[in-house]
């Protein structure tokens, strides 16, 4: 446990101390926040409309226009974002020479990797902690179902962390951190639209397809609803590619 | 300390390391010579646990390398070839996380952070972010955190590489001033630097280790006879082709230096004032004669040409 809080804390200082974490939560922040203007904008608009159209008024509020869009919109610029902040995990390690360092401390590989996760992670949550301004500025014009919003934001969450964990085992096959960030996006965008094949994929494949898809399993979080199948499905996925990542560590053995 | 028995480390199909086998007792400082691409890293990384061999044994205080792998690096300080640090770190948060990975916190890790960069010499950089330290600096940085927690090994690779005169120097003190408490293993290229540092040698080369001793041993072992030196004010060839025909001398080689030379001949003292008659006998000048060991360079060199034409 100390050395995946060393490692921990080793990450989250060097994350910290460099631009690449502040241009990432920037650019994240600013187009999230530009998707959540347009769509209390677009609610505003359609708020005056309802004025004249009862039957519009009924069905307007504030969680299906502007809250879940936003949640929806947070998962796609993750999409674009995330590949940055994992990208330097082991392909900066390897260039640097470092990896030498971590590899021949008294340090398990798996505590490693279980620090450098939990450092992804957290710097996931303090991007995420930006996010909830334009919610709590929102909240002071009309109540929100917070409940909704808990559960939206723990669907970014896993969904965050499932790319961490694949981002993490693009990072470890190479030393250099454009090719990491390449092959996480190319990565997280197969496991994004895979789905999309489902209608024409046939009556087998076509559900697994579906099910694979990672965005599938965001629906029931945004909705409210935390599905324990959706639940099982983030973990597993976070789990299968951080031991596929241990694997591959362990590879140098025989590899040199 | 160290016991290796018949490593052997394959990149695919290519051998890295075959058979190599050596002991470096507690308390010795050893110089690991080779030319580039020996196997020396290679050793290196086998022995800090960083890959496992193709076969083979290693065994550090008694724990095996490939059953214990943890504990064994636990006892191990390593500072790599490149000198590989976080930069974005500074010296104090380094070296914090460095001894916290190898087990110590609270006042024991602060009380460990002090001594060490007090023994490196870092105590006006402890806060200073380690990209903007100068490479002796970050040597020293590299030093310090292989030698926090008080490793009963310490094993070194290319530590002088790329400093300047004065910051060897001081490194080469630094590295002897662990001596007697620590074992250390020093991986060099730099000949002048194990004679001056280190008790005993392991050479290896093409991944084999080709000669192992102390360097006055190894010296004694490879000089068969006499070398003298002399300084001669007279025909070269002449010059030569006499002290060839004397008795008991096997070689006389001219060197660049125009007149001198050296002769190789057998052990028997009785040949050097022979020499100096001969020459002076001859009415030539005799401007200088000296005895001249080999130097570990010359037993590196011989060492590395033999086996490359075996």
């Amino acid at each position: 446990m100390r050395g995946i809080m060393a490692v921990f804390k080793k990450e989250i200082l060097t994350a910290f101390s460099s631009p690449i974490f502040y241009a990432a939560s920037f650019i994240f922040l600013v187009v999230s926040g530009y998707f959540f203007y347009t769509n209390a904008i677009i609610y505003t608009i359609r708020s005056f409309q309802a004025g004249q159209n009862p039957f519009l008024a009924e069905r307007l509020n504030l969680s299906d226009f502007v809250v879940k869009p936003y949640f929806g919109d947070m998962a796609i610029v993750l999409l674009l974002m995330l590949p940055l902040l994992t990208m330097r995990s082991y392909a900066e390690e390897k260039k640097m020479g470092t990896i030498e360092l971590l590899f021949t401390y008294p340090l398990s590989d798996g505590a490693a990797l279980a620090g450098k996760f939990g450092a992804c992670v957290f710097t996931l949550l303090t991007m995420l902690a930006g996010t909830l301004l334009p919610l709590l500025l929102l909240q002071t014009f009309a109540p929100l179902d917070w409940g909704l919003i808990a559960s939206g934001y723990l669907g970014i969450l896993l969904l965050g962390a499932s790319f961490i964990a694949l981002g993490i085992f693009t990072s470890s096959l190479t030393e250099n951190q454009i090719i990491a960030a390449v092959l996480s996006f190319g990565a997280f965008l197969l496991f994004w639209i895979i789905g999309w094949a489902k209608s024409f994929a046939g009556p087998t494949l076509g559900p697994i397809l579906e099910h694979i898809s990672i965005v599938v399993h965001l629906d029931s979080f945004v909705k409210g609803l935390i599905d324990s199948r959706d639940l099982v499905f983030y973990l597993l996925f976070i789990f299968f590619w951080l031991f596929v990542t241990l694997r591959f560590l362990n590879t140098r053995f025989w590899r040199g | 300390m160290i016991i290796a028995e018949n490593l052997t480390k394959y990149y695919g199909l290519k051998p890295a390391v075959q058979n190599v086998s050596f002991r470096i007792e507690k308390g010795e400082i050893v110089g690991l010579l080779g030319p580039n691409g020996a196997g020396k890293t290679t050793i290196l990384r086998i022995l800090t646990g960083f890959f496992q061999p193709t076969s083979g044994k290693i065994l550090v205080d008694g724990l095996n390398g490939q059953t214990h792998s943890l504990e064994l690096r636990k006892k191990i300080g390593f500072l790599p070839e490149t000198v590989p640090l976080y930069d974005e770190l500074s010296v104090k948060q380094f070296l914090s996380f460095s001894g916290t990975v190898k087990g110590l916190s609270g006042n024991a890790l602060n009380t460990e952070i002090d001594r060490v960069i007090s023994a490196c010499g870092l105590p006006e950089h402890r806060e200073r972010r380690i990209r903007h330290l100068s490479k002796g600096l970050k040597q020293r940085v590299g030093l310090a955190q292989a030698l926090i927690n008080d490793p009963p090994l310490v094993i070194l690779d290319e530590p002088t590489t790329g400093l300047d005169p004065t910051q060897i120097v001081e490194v080469r003190k630094l590295i002897k001033d662990l001596a007697g408490q620590r074992t250390v293993l020093l991986s060099t290229h730099i000949l002048p630097e194990v004679s001056q540092i280190c008790e005993r040698v392991i050479i290896v080369n093409q991944g084999r280790v080709v000669a192992e001793d102390t360097p006055a041993n190894l010296t004694g072992q490879l000089q068969k006879g006499l070398r003298t030196i002399l300084y001669v004010d007279g025909p070269a060839a002449e010059v030569q082709a006499t002290l060839e025909s004397l008795r008991g001398v096997t070689r006389v080689v001219p060197s660049e230096r125009a007149g001198e030379l050296l002769v190789e001949s057998a052990a028997d003292e009785s040949l050097r004032p022979l020499i100096a008659r001969t020459i002076v006998e001859s009415g030539w000048g005799l401007k200088e004669m000296r005895t001249s060991d080999l130097s570990l360079e010359d037993v590196f060199v011989q060492l590395v040409t033999e086996e490359g034409k075996d």
